[in-house]
């Protein structure tokens, strides 16, 4: 048709290696008989692997779904023959790396019954996302070899304006027939599915582009695209010059239209899809006849083929079984391959399954095929330079990648490689430089996967880091809410306490004094226990040093540690009894207004003697300990005397003043009986001080016999005891004066 | 007489000029924060197993800065050391084996989860926040998020934490590198195939 006025580019650098294309070519496609099992892998695309909608055991319809697409970038998965489905488990893939993955195993059970299926009648009612839907459904992916889900591709380029559409039946790698023969025999359904995907991308044109040592085939496409009576007019059909790697997307793009993928980007970011002609039909089989994807045309040839040809498998039969069928002699054949002789890869066990993506199974015989000789010394001849479809520089590839230098070989466009094997075809040395270009991808992969997941891990420490300090924050705050709560609580109930509450402050009183009470207690057995330890430590430094332990400046540390300790709950003590003591002489202050009166005072002075008292027992029993607290509570003692000293004068010009004034005749009785009281307290008063003048002595006489180093204390203690006695004695003299004049 | 003092104005005027511009700069300008300790942290793996002494990779990232050694991170390994000896412009010394020895290959930590106590000691432990599960409930490893720093092996008081190696699946395995040619002899033809 437009054939002559078409203009063709070219690209730099390809081979022409033998064809070997006749072979298969003299027979028409066969049908493949039904395997005894069909073994369907999970993940036989680009993208994430299928998610399994069946169970061990289930029976299943010819074209039935079995697994969905999991995700954008997945495809689905249907039962390519009615039958039970066996087993769901790890199988051998047909992967390079031989390894296995989860596969879905059917039994045939013969009778090869469809599901309910129905395609569009007219699919130019539909809308385009409507059609990539069905796509979706039908598990399509790309037929020509890489596997990527049609849908995402045609989806992908769907907010970009595409201009042409391009279906690649170029089909350059040697040996291998299915697209050649698939264009003569149904060039019909090529060219539907070519009008479909004109109608979903509405692009302006749409070139099939085929090598020209295919004429059959475009014979054929160009037959069907006149008995089309459709948008034909944009279609056309280009034979293109053979040359290896033309078939390549990018290549042909190249060649059709002259404009070339930027590196890195897509076809769809210069106006282009491609998609396969085995795709398109598909395509057409899945919108018009709404038949998943569940069958291809695979090559079988090579020498040790004994009747090469195409054939119709289901995906997911065994090789062995086709192997079988197609008369492959296992013991005449080098190996098997799986694709074409340039990028195909050998296959390790042969019990892997067809999958969407096989188009060849290639027998060679070692004469045909011969083993690859040992690889030497690259002698930088420039071949490979000049064979490099994608104008890369193989041999700098080549020594980035066998120094592991990735990064100067990223910086060298590594990944515009697209692995024809072009540059390794014509290399005089041998060396296997596809190989290291896929190890040295490979390794720069995994390099920027272990960087991502550095960066994410560096995050979520941070990220946890940051809530426990929040944590720690949030629980400190609350700890000083709680004791900022229970300050405020105990100082309310101080302020409480005293308050002259009406007819009963006594009760208030008795209410409130039990807890310093207590907390003296809990004090007192602290203290108590801190002398203990420290007993026990002075103990251990001892022996410490007697022993020569290098443990004794940590024990030296420990006890003056647990002394200041002590020296702490000492003061706490003293605190305590002093708040214990006050809560009482506010109640009674709260009682008498007068503060001057003879009785405030005198409670002043029991209360002043009183601690004079234990401050001077606290004094001894420092003494006896000889502990360091010793300066520090002879101050005390010295203090408390000068308050009872000064209290005792105020009290005896207070009760000089009482005496002048119930001179009054008034109310004689009323002063007798305070009279009374009066002497009977200062008798009292007389007797206590006599009694502790008699323990003094005591005390001394005890610590004499002991020889105790405390002595002047005491004796100085005794002093001032017999001092109040006199003291005592003549208020108590003076007083009985009063009374009698 | 005035030719120098003409030199000397100028140059004090030139001085002056330039000095404030370079106060500007230093204001305007200042760098917050040391860079070099970023660049060194983003080489460092980001395990935080604290295996080099130091409570995570962005303190021992601070101490190279400050002058300490670089080889005392067994998960980076050669490559971390010889990165950090590139930026700093240091020798990359040998991994110090006080530290651990590098692991052939990348580590997971699994939890034999029958045996699991529901303790929550490995999840306190875990710098990840990698490891799921609640008091008396079973555990379990969050594998991606996982980098086998192994701090979580020591506390479990039932040791049923594992620490294995991680599996090559179908989506990261690949090629590995083909026999250099000098290394093969002709006996060993075929090895290594183009394609």
């Amino acid at each position: 048709m437009s054939q002559p006025f078409f203009e063709l580019h070219d690209f730099k650098g390809g081979i022409h290696p033998a064809e070997n294309k006749h072979q298969s070519t003299e027979l028409p496609v066969a049908r493949a008989p039904m395997p005894s099992r069909l073994v369907l892998p999970l993940n036989q695309h680009i993208g994430a692997p299928a998610r399994v909608l069946v169970q061990e055991g289930d029976k299943v319809l010819k074209g039935q779904l079995i697994a969905s697409a999991e995700g954008f970038v997945s495809a689905a998965l249907h039962a390519p023959t009615s039958g039970t489905i066996s087993r769901i488990a790890e199988h051998a893939l047909p992967h390079s790396s031989g390894m296995s993955g989860m596969c879905i195993e059917i039994t045939p059970d013969g009778s090869d019954t469809w599901c309910e299926h129905q395609g569009l009648a007219d699919y130019r009612d539909h809308a385009p996302a409507d059609l990539l839907a069905l796509i979706k459904n039908a598990g399509i992916a790309g037929l020509g070899g890489a596997g990527f889900p049609s849908h995402v591709k045609l989806a992908s380029s769907h907010n970009k304006p595409i201009d042409t559409l391009i279906l690649n039946g170029a089909e350059c790698e040697p040996y291998i027939t299915a697209d050649d023969m698939l264009m003569r025999e149904r060039a019909a359904e090529v060219i539907e599915g070519a009008l479909i995907l004109l109608h979903i991308l509405n692009p302006e044109r749409c070139l099939i582009g085929i090598e020209d040592n295919k004429p059959e085939a475009i014979v054929a496409l160009k037959h069907a695209l006149q008995a089309s009576t459709k948008d034909a007019h944009k279609i056309q059909v280009i034979g293109i010059p053979t040359k290896y790697p033309s078939g390549g997307e990018k290549q042909l793009i190249q060649i059709l239209t002259g404009k070339e993928v930027p590196s890195g980007g897509i076809p769809a970011d210069i106006g282009v899809v491609c998609q396969n002609v085995g795709t398109a039909a598909a395509i057409h089989n899945a919108i018009s006849k709404g038949e998943p994807l569940i069958s291809r045309i695979v090559t079988l040839t090579g020498k040790a083929c004994a009747q090469p040809r195409n054939y119709e498998v289901l995906i997911g039969t065994p090789v062995n079984e086709l192997m079988q069928h197609g008369g492959i002699d296992a013991g005449l054949m080098q190996r098997l391959i799986m694709g074409g002789p340039m990028m195909g890869f050998t296959l390790t066990d042969l019990s892997v399954p067809v999958v969407k993506t096989t188009n060849c199974l290639l027998a060679p015989t070692k004469k045909e095929l011969p083993v690859a000789p040992a690889a030497q010394a690259c002698i930088r001849c420039g071949m490979c330079t000049e064979a490099c479809p994608a104008q890369l520089l193989p041999q700098q590839l080549y020594w980035f990648s066998r120094a592991e230098e990735f990064d100067k070989a990223e910086a060298h466009n590594l990944f515009d490689c697209i692995e024809c094997g072009a540059c390794a075809y014509v290399c005089p040395s041998n060396i296997p430089l596809v190989q290291y270009y896929r190890y040295a991808k490979g390794e720069i992969r995994i390099e920027k996967a272990d960087k991502v997941k550095s960066e994410r891990a560096k995050q979520r420490f941070e990220a946890r880091t940051a809530r426990l300090d929040r944590e720690q924050a949030e629980k400190d705050a609350r700890r000083a809410a709680r004791a900022e709560a229970a300050a405020k609580a105990q100082a309310e109930k101080a302020a409480a306490a005293p308050q002259p509450d009406g007819a009963a402050p006594a009760n208030t009183a008795s209410a409130a004094s039990p807890a310093p009470v207590a907390d003296l207690e809990a004090l007192q057995k602290k203290l108590d226990a801190a002398k203990l330890g420290v007993e026990k430590s002075k103990e251990k430094l001892a022996a410490a040093i007697a022993e020569g332990s290098d443990k004794a400046e940590l024990l030296q540390g420990a006890v003056d540690k647990a002394m200041e300790r002590m020296k702490a709950l000492a003061t706490e003590i003293a605190q305590a009894k002093k708040a214990a003591k006050a809560a009482p002489a506010a109640e009674n202050a709260a009682e008498k207004s007068d503060p001057n009166s003879p009785e405030r005072i005198k409670n002043k002075l029991e209360l002043a003697q009183s601690r004079l008292q234990t401050a001077q027992e606290r004094l001894s029993a420092a003494k006896a300990e000889s502990s360091d607290l010793i300066p520090a509570l002879q101050t005390a003692v010295e203090k408390q005397q000068a308050k009872v000293d000064e209290l005792q004068q105020a009290l005896q010009a207070s009760l000089a003043g009482d005496t002048a004034a119930p001179a009054a005749p008034e109310n004689p009785p009323a002063t007798g009986d305070a009279f009374a009281q009066q002497t009977e307290q200062l008798q009292q008063k007389v007797l206590a001080a006599q009694s502790r003048v008699d323990k003094a002595q005591e005390r001394l006489s005890m610590a004499i016999e002991q020889g105790s180093d405390v002595l002047d204390a005491l004796r100085m203690g005794l002093d001032k005891q017999q001092q109040k006695l006199s003291e005592a004695q003549a208020a108590l003299a003076q007083h009985l004066a009063a009374e009698k004049a | 007489m005035s030719i120098i003092l003409i030199a000397v104005l100028t140059l004090t005027g030139l001085s002056i000029i330039f000095g404030a511009v370079l106060g500007f700069a230093s204001v305007r300008f200042r760098v917050e924060g040391n860079p070099i300790v970023d660049q060194i942290d983003s080489l460092l793996p980001q395990t935080q197993c604290g295996q080099c002494g130091h409570p995570g990779c962005h303190p021992y990232a601070e101490a190279i800065a400050g002058g300490e050694a670089i080889n005392k991170c067994p998960p980076g390994g050669e490559s971390t050391i010889a990165a950090l000896a590139d930026l700093l412009g240091v020798e990359a010394l040998p991994l110090d084996g006080e530290h651990g020895s590098e692991k052939a290959s990348k580590m997971v930590a699994v939890i034999r989860e029958a045996e699991c106590i529901g303790c929550t000691k490995c999840i306190q432990a875990c710098p990840m926040d990698a490891i799921l599960g609640a008091a008396k409930q079973m555990h379990t490893v969050i594998a991606d998020e996982c980098t086998g720093c192994d701090l979580c092996i020591e506390p479990c008081p039932v040791d049923c934490i594992d620490l294995v190696p991680v599996a090559t699946t179908l989506q990261t395995w690949h090629w590995q590198q083909p026999l250099s040619p000098e290394k093969l002899i002709a006996t060993d033809a075929g090895r290594g195939i183009a394609a």
